[in-house]
């Protein structure tokens, strides 16, 4: 279980102060799903930033599975870190392009078991590329040669190598195809159930939050300005500017 | 106005011949709104840089078809004839706006451009045309803010000045290529409404091309949907929510999140799209319809019409042995 308590993180240029998470305080249970929705410059991006621990907090607290992130000294944070991944927008820019799907993988899990070698390590990406939907044998293979899905299928497979207890997605979706995205969004939800992982899935594209998450936070400003079950949320929205970003959606009208 | 017939454009690639659109025809009348709907690699951007004379060539050729405006072939017009086109009588606004204005140059420069080419006016009458565009789209302070260069606009305001350069010569054709993709929902409103209002007053005809099946439901007339080069069904706007007459457009529509109920596994098209450098014999979807024999793989389908103004390339649907609307 994740769990925030009125987490700051400040920025100070040009003698200004930028509150880029004011405040924000949140709770995400195991095999659950927090939608993260909010507009460019919200400071969701920063918040999961410093959840994962890449940005120092000013002030609060951060709990994983009821363990203080925030006080943890820079090693403990290379350890832990094993426990929190991220899955990126744009999975060309996020796979290291030298690296075959094989090195990509076996890295990774090697961070948590540094003495898979040889057959077992093989046999392990192997069922890591099974349970995100790429066949084994095309392990050899370099990212520029498999599509924007696939590329992303790797970019999940690779967050969950070191068998993390908590995944944030920053906008997994957003740059692909409707066809592609719903075989993502599919996965997944699935690996979350299957792995009872808990999950924060950053959106701009509330319709798809609405399908998959099971709760949503709505953040302006760098505050939390709504919070709720998903359906809550969409369906009787109490603040304004939830109201404001639920009646921008385009919907396919008939 | 616009009359395309069977536009064909290849690339010529080392891996081999890709058949970026192949066989793509539609109209266009005067203040209509058309869609081209499509997943990336269909072929809906090539189709419309063909049409300005902007496909790098090589490796791009323009292998046959016609583009009529009022008589002039576009695919045959030498370079000088496009010119005049070009940002004149079709203008065109992108998806990033970021990339396409120039950095270094003053937005009043920018925008003052196409007159100083296109309707000789001087400068300071050029000028106050161009504050005056500013001001249409919604600029506060356009008088000032005219001075400033793009990188002091917000995503938003840049989408909203190119709106402003792509219409100050009163086009007679607005393509938009995916225009609001890379903005956020509010702002995506905004942009959406702005280019109506702004079509209306003008009366200029708009070629949209996107992705996003509800961005066309709100406001196309008509839309077209592209598949692996080709068009397989064209129909008004309405109809193609109401009575979709393709499988790959059901199964584009049962895909969109929001149309699925919560809890449930999201419908999903196996497979992917196939190699345009492969020639396909028959039906290029049919490697991923739910509805496809082995008929679908031997003929080529052509765009048929299933009711008034409603087309579809399905062979199965055509012989009325499959009915997608029961």
């Amino acid at each position: 279980m994740l769990r925030i308590e009125n987490l700051c993180t400040y920025f100070h240029a040009k003698g200004q102060t930028i509150k880029a998470v004011d405040g924000v305080s949140l709770e995400v249970s195991r095999g659950e799903i927090l939608g993260l929705v909010g507009e460019s410059g919200c400071g969701k991006s920063t918040l999961s930033r410093t959840v994962m621990q890449l940005i120092p907090p000013t002030s609060g607290k951060i709990f994983l599975e009821d363990r203080d992130l925030s006080g943890l000294t820079p090693k403990e944070v290379r350890d832990e870190r094993l426990n929190f991944q991220m899955v990126f927008q744009d999975p060309y820019a996020s796979l290291n392009p030298r690296m075959t799907v094989f090195s990509t993988l076996a890295e990774a899990l090697k961070r948590r078991h540094p003495n898979f070698a040889g057959d077992e390590l093989s046999i392990k990406v192997g069922e890591l590329m099974e349970k995100v939907g790429l066949a084994p044998r095309f392990m050899k293979k370099y990212p520029h040669e498999f599509s924007g899905g696939q590329r992303q299928r790797i970019a999940i497979a690779r967050a969950l190598a070191p068998e993390p207890k908590l995944i944030i997605a920053d906008e997994p979706v957003s740059a692909l195809d409707v066809s592609i995205q719903s075989q993502i969004l599919n996965l997944l939800t699935n690996l979350v159930k299957d792995l009872n992982l808990t999950m924060i899935f950053i959106s701009h594209d509330l319709s798809v939050v609405h399908y998959i998450a099971d709760k949503i936070a709505v953040m302006q400003r760098g505050k939390i300005v709504e919070k709720g079950t998903a359906d809550e949320v969409m369906e009787q929205a109490q603040h304004d500017y939830t109201k404001t970003l639920l009646s921008a959606i385009p919907h396919v009208t008939r | 106005m616009l009359q395309v017939e069977d536009l064909k454009t290849y690339f010529h690639t080392r891996d081999g011949i890709v058949r970026a659109v192949d066989g793509v025809s539609f109209s266009l009348e005067k203040g209509q709104t058309i869609g081209i709907v499509g997943e990336s690699g269909s072929g809906k951007s090539v189709t419309c840089y063909s049409l300005l004379g902007l496909i790098p060539m090589p490796p791009g050729k323009i292998e046959g078809g016609t583009a009529k405006l009022d008589g002039l072939d576009l695919l045959q017009a030498s370079e000088k004839e496009l010119r005049k086109v070009r940002g004149k009588r079709i203008s065109m606004i992108f998806q990033d706006p970021m990339t396409s204005l120039n950095p270094y140059l003053r937005i009043s420069t920018q925008l003052i451009e196409p007159l100083l080419i296109h309707e000789g006016l001087d400068k300071k009458a050029a000028m106050a045309r161009a504050i005056e565009s500013l001001e249409e789209v919604g600029i506060p302070d356009a008088s000032l803010r005219i001075r400033s260069y793009p990188h002091e606009f917000s995503g938003g305001m840049r989408q909203r000045v190119m709106i402003a350069m792509a219409l100050i010569t009163k086009p007679e054709i607005l393509i938009a290529d995916e225009p609001t993709t890379a903005l956020d929902v509010t702002v995506q409103k905004e942009v959406l409404d702005l280019i109506k209002d702004r079509q209306r007053t003008l009366g200029t005809a708009v070629i949209f091309i996107t992705h996003d099946l509800a961005v066309v439901s709100n406001v196309c007339d008509h839309v077209h949907v592209m598949y692996a080069g080709k068009v397989v069904e064209s129909a008004p706007t309405n109809r193609l929510f109401t009575h979709a007459e393709h499988p790959y457009t059901k199964a584009l529509q049962r895909s969109i999140p929001a149309l699925q109920k919560k809890g449930e596994p999201l419908y999903t098209i196996e497979g992917l799209p196939p190699d345009l450098t492969k020639p396909v014999a028959g039906c290029s979807f049919a490697d991923r319809c739910d509805f496809a024999e082995a008929s679908c793989r031997e003929t080529a389908p052509v765009l048929k019409e299933a009711a008034a103004g409603h087309e579809t390339a399905c062979l199965r649907r055509q012989s009325g042995e499959i009915d997608l609307n029961s």
